[in-house]
């Protein structure tokens, strides 16, 4: 293992707020971790919790969602529904052995640049002082490459 | 009383009809017939009100003026032995009101609560007794007991400010107003309800006691009513006592009763204006009373 | 697969030549070139040349945000002969080259898995087609003040049919009550007449007054609303608003259109200039309506007397006393809400008497007694005796900056307003003088700041800095105590009259329309604009546009500005043959979907319905016109069976699977 241990992390990002929000970052020139690996959907309500569960399953370290600020969702209350899905996946990732602090909602709109980059550099210490995890049935997925080609 | 409050068998004996009750030391002593009132017609109402044990001094006036740490310590030991009693806290007094509820308002807030110390956690609901009264109107039997009496009802300042623990509207209160109402009075729409006595200053400045009393009960009489209502030892004393001084340069002469809320609700219930020692102010209600055929 | 360097944004980061590699390696990739500036022309020259040459049948981009260039590079890919949604884009700027400037080893790394995922999603793009829709270029205004009669007008004059549906019996909303304009105190009625008679006589415009919209159904270009039109028990078809009957009927009751302050009859017009000019009765107060109602009941005692003097004297015999609620059922192809405003109930101020004082009046009451043709024949007098008021106190902000009645918002148009009524009582009574208690004048707009001074410099009203805290009756005069914040000093006033600027809220029932309209109110329940800036009169609802105060306060020359601009997106829509609507929408696997219409309940857009299929299933059925795409749907599927074209929860798998291969 390297002397830093450097997890991977997938953000599912809304595209009005948060993707915007993180081209701003961008676009301010800003830094954060490379870590993060956005994936654009088209509101975070979008999200379903089987994505999440892949994720994890794959062997992600860490998933941050962020959507719209509640009452902000450019299609009125999908973020409202996120809230609602996260709050029951929180605690059932607990009961897959999945550590909750590598699950993370966060608002960020679209004018959140620098928002967004604290986000992900706090998010990205906070999962790489947890560590690295095992995935799901089997090894690090890293480390076996063979079994990810499989599924 | 004592051993009531502190035997725990005790605590659940009373209900909701029971409630912890602080006097404080004006209805001990100079407003003494607000004590007897309030209590004949909490006996009559089947309002339990339990005396709470040991209490001490709730802070008025001074504590609050002079430290913040005693602001809240001292009534924060009444409201800790309320606690213990685990009744809900009643006072009539508007001072003692004031202080005991921003200290458990206060109180909530951990910081104060450090500090203050003696102050537990769980803090019984603090209530003056025209609260309690209001909440139990539906069952208070609508009459016309003082059919014809017009009422000014006079709220004064802690009852209504600050918002955070005013038992009604700072403006406009309607709570005396309703109970007076409801036992057959007519309180009557005025602008000075809730406007300063001239509150604690009447040793050293009685000047102005008088004339800011003054004004509200030139105004009380403006709008022709026949007493005023009170619900404050403090409110009492200032309108009451010092009325005879009233008048000269002020402008004109004016003799309006200043009475207790409960004593009016005593006439109602049945009591003699003397059990209600209606015959201890300065400014004699009865002709007034007698006048409308109350007394 | 085509790799930008956008000059040196990516390329002074991004190791390029090791990204086009790792590209190569990709499955299902067969073709990898990069480009200085793939946006160019001649960047995306080469990739329609590309397609052509190579037989691509799919795109990845990978260079800056989709927000930026997605349209551009779906344009390009159509135009070589591809479906434009056969493309993706990989951020390797925004989320990449710029935020990594100090890892180029990790952001080289980051822009393959990144290139990798597009891949990986872009294999699973399906074709999506476009659908256009016929529309039906016929408006509906909502409201008939001055922000309806502009749009509507607009709308007309454009070329198209508008109906126009107004809650009371007249049009002309809030700007009939007003006396004068500021700054330049014309006559409101003056301008504001001729627009409603031209409104009235239009052939492209229908009126419905004493109307109400009850449902709205439909989406963007064909909504279908039902609209009760109330009984008027006055056949207007008939009547030639000769004015016998509102001269005649016996039954007064105070007038809502002079705020109190005057008195109307049961069968009545709001005012002498009212449009349509004919009445209507008010069956609350109509005397026959009352017989009819005791009758009814079976109630013992006196009746009450039959009346009916209306219909006996009606020349045209237009009473028509068995008429009923209508529904009229219309189509429109586009909505525009111009609800207006009422003024705030100042009863919520205790300290102001609570409403309980008749001679303290409201800014409105004062338009309506200063109005030649109000209650008081255009005389100030005082309700309470009649007596000319020499000393008036101007209150400002009552309901308005005042988070303690739960207004925190200034309606805007009250510092201008008590600045006209003083220029106007002095010009009605030089005796007259005014205090003004102000938080702050908020003059801006053209000419404004210097008519407030005015109103101080020539007119000698006095302004004083500070809150009244309190108003109460003292003899025949009001005392008014307040405090001049500026000198630090209670002032005391005795006044003969007292003028609340009561703020502005949004009319009843706003919320219900909004609700029917799928549109949304903010917490004071103004309705919310698409974009503040940017889209001040759309709403997030397709085809349904906002105009006036609904939104929020404004004075005439913005409201009448925005009625315009409302008018100017209806027709820009109705120019258009036919709408297109994005093919990203939800899409419903009728084999796999059980009818539990979990969707539909998700659903903010209230775009799935039921169908029922042959076998008598009910199934989930979505309405494309009406979807905007959001996946709400797909995400609370149990089943999968409805999912999100462009989104689907197979290619967000496989973006996610990407990263580890």
């Amino acid at each position: 293992m390297a002397v830093e241990f450097e997890p991977k992390i997938v953000g599912f990002l809304c595209n009005w707020c948060s993707y915007a929000g993180a081209d701003m970052a961008g676009t301010s020139r800003m830094s954060y971790p490379t870590n993060i690996r956005i994936i654009r959907v088209p509101c975070s309500g979008r999200i379903d919790p089987l994505f999440v569960a892949k994720a994890f399953q794959m062997g992600a370290d860490g998933v941050l969602i962020a959507g719209c600020h509640p009452g902000d969702c450019h299609y009125a209350e999908g973020n409202y529904h996120l809230r609602r899905r996260f709050a029951l996946l929180r605690p059932f990732l607990d009961y897959l052995g999945i550590d909750k602090e590598r699950f993370r909602l966060e608002w960020v709109s679209a004018s959140e640049g620098k928002r967004f980059t604290e986000v992900v550099t706090s998010f990205t210490e906070q999962v790489r002082r947890i560590g690295p995890r095992v995935a799901l049935g089997g090894p690090r997925a890293e480390t076996s490459p063979a079994e990810v080609e499989a599924h | 009383m004592k051993q009531e409050a502190r035997a725990p068998s005790e605590k659940r004996g009373g209900g909701q009809n029971t409630f912890s009750y602080y006097p404080g030391c004006a209805l001990k002593s100079s407003a003494r017939e607000y004590d007897i009132s309030a209590r004949l017609c909490c006996e009559s109402l089947g309002i339990e009100l339990r005396e709470l044990a040991d209490w001490t001094c709730c802070g008025a006036s001074s504590a609050h003026a002079t430290s913040d740490v005693l602001a809240v310590a001292l009534p924060g030991k009444d409201l800790h032995a309320a606690s213990e009693a685990g009744y809900p806290l009643v006072t009539a007094c508007a001072m003692c009101f004031s202080r005991l509820k921003i200290a458990a308002h206060e109180t909530a807030d951990m910081a104060t609560r450090t500090l203050a110390g003696d102050v537990s956690g769980n803090i019984v609901p603090v209530m003056h007794l025209l609260e309690v009264i209001d909440s139990r109107l539906a069952s208070l039997v609508p009459n016309k007991g003082l059919a014809g009496l017009k009422v000014a009802c006079f709220y004064g300042c802690l009852l209504v400010r600050p918002k955070a623990v005013a038992i009604d509207d700072a403006e406009n209160p309607q709570v005396m107003d309703r109970l007076m109402r409801t036992i057959g009075a007519e309180p009557m729409p005025w602008a000075f309800k809730t406007e300063c006595c001239g509150a604690g200053l009447p040793l050293a400045r009685p000047d102005i006691v008088r004339r800011l009393s003054h004004r509200i009960l030139l105004s009380a009489a403006a709008v022709g009513a026949d007493c005023v209502a009170v619900a404050c030892p403090e409110c009492h004393a200032n309108l009451d006592m010092h009325q005879a001084g009233m008048g000269g340069k002020h402008g004109g002469e004016v003799r309006v009763p200043v009475v207790y809320f409960t004593q009016l609700l005593g006439l109602s219930l049945g009591f003699s204006p003397y059990e209600l020692h209606l015959d201890r102010h300065m400014v004699d209600p009865l002709p007034a009373l007698s006048s409308k055929g109350l007394a | 697969m085509f790799v930008c360097h956008c000059g040196t944004n990516i390329a002074g980061v991004v190791d390029i030549a090791r990204v086009v590699e790792a590209a190569k390696r990709m499955p299902q990739v067969v073709y990898v070139s990069d480009n200085k500036y793939t946006c160019s022309d001649p960047g995306q020259g080469s990739i329609k040349n590309a397609i052509g040459e190579h037989k691509l049948d799919r795109v990845v981009v990978s260079a800056c945000s989709p927000r930026m260039h997605e349209k551009t590079f779906r344009k390009a890919v159509a135009q070589a002969g591809l479906n434009p949604y056969m493309l993706e884009i990989a951020n390797i700027r925004e989320h990449d080259s710029w935020v990594h400037a100090f890892d180029k080893e990790g952001a080289t790394a980051k822009a393959i898995e990144l290139v990798r995922l597009a891949v990986a999603k872009v294999s699973r793009d399906a074709q999506l087609h476009a659908r256009q829709i016929g529309l039906t270029k016929r408006a509906l205004v909502i409201g008939g003040g001055i922000a309806g009669i502009q749009a509507a007008l607009d709308i007309a004059n454009s070329g198209h049919e508008v109906v126009v549906v107004e809650r009371e019996a007249t049009i002309g909303g809030r700007m009939a009550q007003v006396d004068k304009t500021f700054p330049t105190l014309d006559c409101s009625a003056c301008i504001l007449s001729p627009k409603m008679v031209e409104l009235s006589s239009h052939p492209r415009v229908t009126l419905l007054t004493y109307a109400e919209v009850v449902s709205v159904k439909g989406f963007l270009g064909n909504f279908e609303v039902e609209i009760r039109q109330k009984a008027r028990k006055v056949d207007h078809a008939s009547c030639t608003g000769c004015g016998t009957c509102w001269q005649k009927c016996p039954e007064k009751v105070k007038s809502d259109f002079d705020l109190g302050l005057g008195e109307r009859t049961a069968i009545y017009i709001p005012f002498p200039q009212a449009v349509p000019p004919k009445p209507v009765i008010d069956l609350e107060s109509c005397r026959y309506m009352k017989y009819l109602a005791f009758t009814a009941s079976g109630a013992e005692g006196k009746k009450p007397p039959q009346c009916r003097i209306c219909e006996k004297l009606c020349p045209t015999g237009s009473i028509d006393w068995e008429q009923k609620d209508k529904i009229l059922t219309e189509k429109f192809g586009a909505i525009v809400v111009a609800t207006g405003f009422k003024t705030f109930d100042h009863s919520a101020y205790g300290e102001y008497g609570a409403g309980a004082y008749p001679d303290v009046i409201t800014g409105l009451q004062l338009e309506r007694m200063m109005s030649a043709s109000g209650p008081t024949g255009g005389e100030v007098r005082r309700p309470s005796d009649g007596a000319h008021p020499k000393t008036v106190v101007f209150v400002s902000c009552v309901g308005s900056r005042d988070e303690a009645k739960g207004r925190a918002y200034c309606s805007k148009v009250c510092c201008m307003y008590i600045a006209k009524h003083a220029i106007m009582l002095k010009e009605h009574d030089p005796e007259v003088q005014s205090f003004v208690f102000y938080i702050d004048i908020r003059a801006g707009g053209k000419g404004y700041e210097e008519f407030v001074r005015r109103a101080q410099e020539e007119y000698g009203a006095i302004y004083l800095r500070g809150r009244v805290s309190k108003i109460y009756q003292e003899g025949r005069k009001l005392k008014v105590l307040g405090e001049d914040s500026l000198i630090g000093r209670p002032v005391e006033i005795d006044a003969d009259l007292v003028v609340l600027a009561t703020g502005i809220e949004p009319s009843t029932g706003v919320v219900d329309l909004a609700q029917r309209l799928s549109i949304s109110y903010d917490t004071d329940r103004f309705l919310v604009e698409a974009h503040p800036k940017l889209r001040p009169v759309e709403t997030q609802t397709d085809g349904v546009f906002l105009a006036g105060v609904c939104i929020g306060p404004k004075d005439i020359p913005e409201t009448v500005a925005q009625g315009s601009a409302a008018a100017a997106k209806v027709a820009a829509l109705f120019s258009q043959e036919y709408i297109t609507t994005d093919p990203m929408t939800a899409t419903v696997d009728l084999m796999k979907c059980t009818g539990c219409m979990l969707c539909a309940q998700v659903c903010p857009f209230k775009a799935i319905g039921s169908q029922t299929m042959r076998d008598g299933k009910v199934l989930a059925n979505v309405n494309e016109s009406l979807c905007k795409g959001c996946g709400l749907c797909a995400a609370a599927c149990r089943g999968k069976a409805i999912d999100l074209r462009g989104f689907t929860n197979q290619q967000l798998l496989a973006e996610v699977t990407s990263l580890w291969q």
